[in-house]
């Protein structure tokens, strides 16, 4: 058995320099992507998925990128950080891949920032919002806005729309996301003179929030803030009915799946969390993108898949105005990007390489998503 | 005030359930002095089997009380199933070795279980369709109390009842514990050894499939690893109340459940499962056979 084992590892070590020295075709570019496909969040991934292969299917029949085609690997991360990174790390190291699109959240997203900054690869996530993410380096971009925005809107929304001067606030304590989201908003609140009542957290993957929920209930808060992701947030929304709150909950772009009204049914009505974009938008770009998108999945895209299109369209679109693939020229094409027309409104990378966009407050009722009105930054 | 009742209802309800798994494992460590890893897992086994069963053969919006007692049976017994398996095949053909080498294929067969189940079910977290409507039955009072959580204790009350019923006082419970006693004199006596133990695992299975109906019920949502936490806590549950001793897990679930509750509503929810372990020790330095155990002197 001893004796077996150095072949063993000859024969591995064989096996993978090969698989590493095939290279890839002349007549392809090849892009990574890194998504949730699986796991808690598994919406998020399939969704942004589902709209870089709209796109990539949409460039490569009218002709592909400097005469190539363009090959999108898909890798897994089971909506686990550290799964992420080494789904990168793969990414670079033997699919060598030119740029990376990923993750949509952002504890993922940072996870597997630092591996394409060292690599010099660039990488674009279509919807991390935590400002974080693209402070990992000058190759890491995101198409979407970011938190302090999201905050402080929706801060200002409870406020100044629903007239609310107390709130508590249930943040997701193992998530980045929730925690940068959950500081801005509170930040926000206190400025404009408002009170937060309690500030309470639980742990990603959590079933019962009674305890925190209870606590809530004592001090009576006229809204809750919960930026949390969908699958907790349905059943956090249950059990905060099942209490007697009755008060409306607050979220943000981590409610954005088909599951949180799923989960949550009656009890998720009359909440309103800030999103990329509304389905009911009457955009020409916007339904049509809609329309093309409900012919092949048979569903309304959320806006994961509206910003996992807009990522890979502003890839393309700097490959083509870069005419090349190379790292540092690419990221250069990346960061000059101005007033894209996304389906999500107009992208114009800043300087910290963040997209400066508007926002939208979208209102559950009766079981339905509903556009409620739009902020410009 | 009535926060702090609020707080003990919601704790005695999360407690019962890891009371339910918590029978299982004392009742097989009981028997067999053997710690079954596997127990949190089959709890898992126990609630995707009820969710599937639901999606297969009820019509969506026909929740019925008729119909979650049929699933909670039709869970019970594929658990059971499921525990006999599991004994015939990983931990039978060690009967004569040494406890560790059956306490490391517990484990084995626990991660089997977990990612047999990513593999089978999917690792994506799955909604149990809602059985039974929860409803509050307490109104005025301040103090939600909802239906499901008086089934839930009221489910585990009964199975904790009945285990105690059956090890004390049927002739089956009698052979159990005389196998528990030593099995050897009770195979000289006539008793079919193998046959008590795997009804051991049997009805021990039976219990998590029980618990992960329930859980399924008051916290819908299941996935491959719920089984990890609650199946953790529920062995620490077991030994504070005295491992072996059927009263004392009942007691130790719910004082589990109780001092989770209140730690992350009064302290932080980071505490959530460290409060879980601070317990396990300070009872194990006070009252190191557990709160129900008796001190059993071992024979060297």
């Amino acid at each position: 058995m001893i004796r077996c084992v150095p072949a063993l590892i000859a024969g591995l070590v064989a096996a993978l320099s090969l698989g590493a020295c095939e290279g890839n075709r002349a007549d392809e570019i090849v892009v990574g992507e890194f998504a949730s496909l699986t796991g808690g969040t598994a919406t998020f991934g399939r969704s942004s998925d589902a709209g870089v292969q709209l796109a990539v299917e949409e460039i490569n029949a009218a002709g592909g990128l400097l005469g190539k085609t363009l090959r999108v690997v898909v890798e897994d991360d089971q909506s686990k950080p550290e799964e992420a990174r080494t789904a990168v790390l793969k990414l670079l190291k033997q699919d060598r891949v030119v740029a990376v699109l990923g993750e949509v959240a952002s504890s993922r997203s940072l996870a597997a920032a630092p591996e394409c900054q060292r690599a010099g690869v660039p990488m674009i996530s279509p919807a991390s919002t935590n400002p974080k993410v693209t402070q990992v380096g000058d190759h890491i971009f995101r198409v979407c806005f970011i938190d302090p925005f999201q905050g402080s809107t929706m801060a200002k929304f409870a406020m100044k729309t629903l007239g609310a001067k107390t709130a508590a606030i249930l943040r997701d304590v193992k998530n980045d996301y929730s925690v940068g989201l959950a500081d801005f908003f509170r930040d926000e609140f206190l400025r404009e003179g408002g009170k937060i009542l309690t500030d309470v957290s639980y742990s990603e993957g959590d079933i019962d929030f009674k305890a925190q929920l209870t606590a809530i209930r004592a001090v009576r808060p006229e809204v809750v803030f919960v930026p949390g992701y969908y699958t907790e947030v349905g059943l956090i929304a249950r059990q905060a009915r099942e209490l007697g709150i009755a008060v409306p909950l607050l979220g943000g772009d981590g409610w954005d799946s088909p599951r949180t009204v799923e989960i949550g049914g009656a009890a998720v009505d009359g909440c309103y969390f800030s999103n990329h974009y509304a389905a009911d938008d009457p955009t020409e770009a916007v339904q049509s993108f809609i329309e093309k998108y409900r012919r092949k999945h048979f569903e309304v895209p959320d806006a994961m898949a509206v910003l996992g299109y807009d990522a890979a369209q502003v890839l393309a679109d700097a490959i083509r105005r870069a005419g090349t693939t190379e790292g540092a020229k690419l990221r250069d094409a990346i960061a000059a990007t101005r007033d894209f027309p996304g389906i999500s409104g107009k992208i114009t990378i800043d300087e910290q390489r963040n997209a400066r966009k508007s926002l939208v407050v979208l209102k559950i009722d009766g079981g339905k998503v509903k556009f409620f009105q739009k902020v410009e930054p | 005030m009535n926060e702090f009742l609020q707080q003990v209802v919601n704790g005695i309800a999360w407690g019962s359930l890891y009371a339910l798994i918590a029978l299982g494992y004392t009742m097989v460590y009981g028997v067999l002095r053997l710690i079954n890893f596997a127990h949190g897992d089959v709890y898992m086994i126990g609630a995707m089997v009820a969710y599937y069963a639901a999606r297969a053969l009820l019509a969506p919006g026909t929740a019925s009380a008729p119909a979650f007692f049929a699933l909670l049976a039709l869970s019970m017994a594929a658990c059971g199933l499921l525990g006999f398996l599991i004994e015939r095949l990983a931990y039978r053909p060690l009967r004569r070795s040494p406890k560790f080498t059956a306490l490391i294929t517990a484990i084995g067969v626990s991660l089997l279980l977990e990612n047999g189940g990513q593999l089978f079910f999917g690792p994506d977290p799955k909604f149990f369709p809602q059985l039974i409507e929860s409803r509050e039955i307490s109104p005025g009072s301040g103090i939600v109390i909802t239906n499901v959580q008086l089934l839930i204790l009221g489910v585990s009350l009964t199975l904790m009842l009945g285990l105690q019923f059956l090890v004390f006082r049927t002739r089956v419970g009698t052979a159990l514990r005389a196998v528990s006693y030593s099995a050897e004199t009770a195979s000289l006596m006539g008793i079919d050894v193998d046959r008590m133990i795997s009804l051991t695992f049997v009805l021990g299975s039976m219990l998590a499939g029980a618990a992960g109906v329930l859980v399924g019920l008051s916290n819908p949502k299941i996935e491959p690893l719920m089984g990890i936490m609650p199946g953790l806590k529920a062995f620490v549950a077991a030994v504070v109340g005295g491992i072996g001793n059927i009263p004392g897990a009942m007691a130790g679930g719910l004082l589990m459940g109780l001092s989770e509750v209140l730690v992350v509503g009064y302290v932080s929810s980071t505490y959530r499962d460290a409060i879980a372990f601070v317990i396990l020790i300070v009872v194990l330095l006070v009252r190191p056979s557990g709160l129900f155990g008796t001190s059993l002197e071992e024979k060297v």
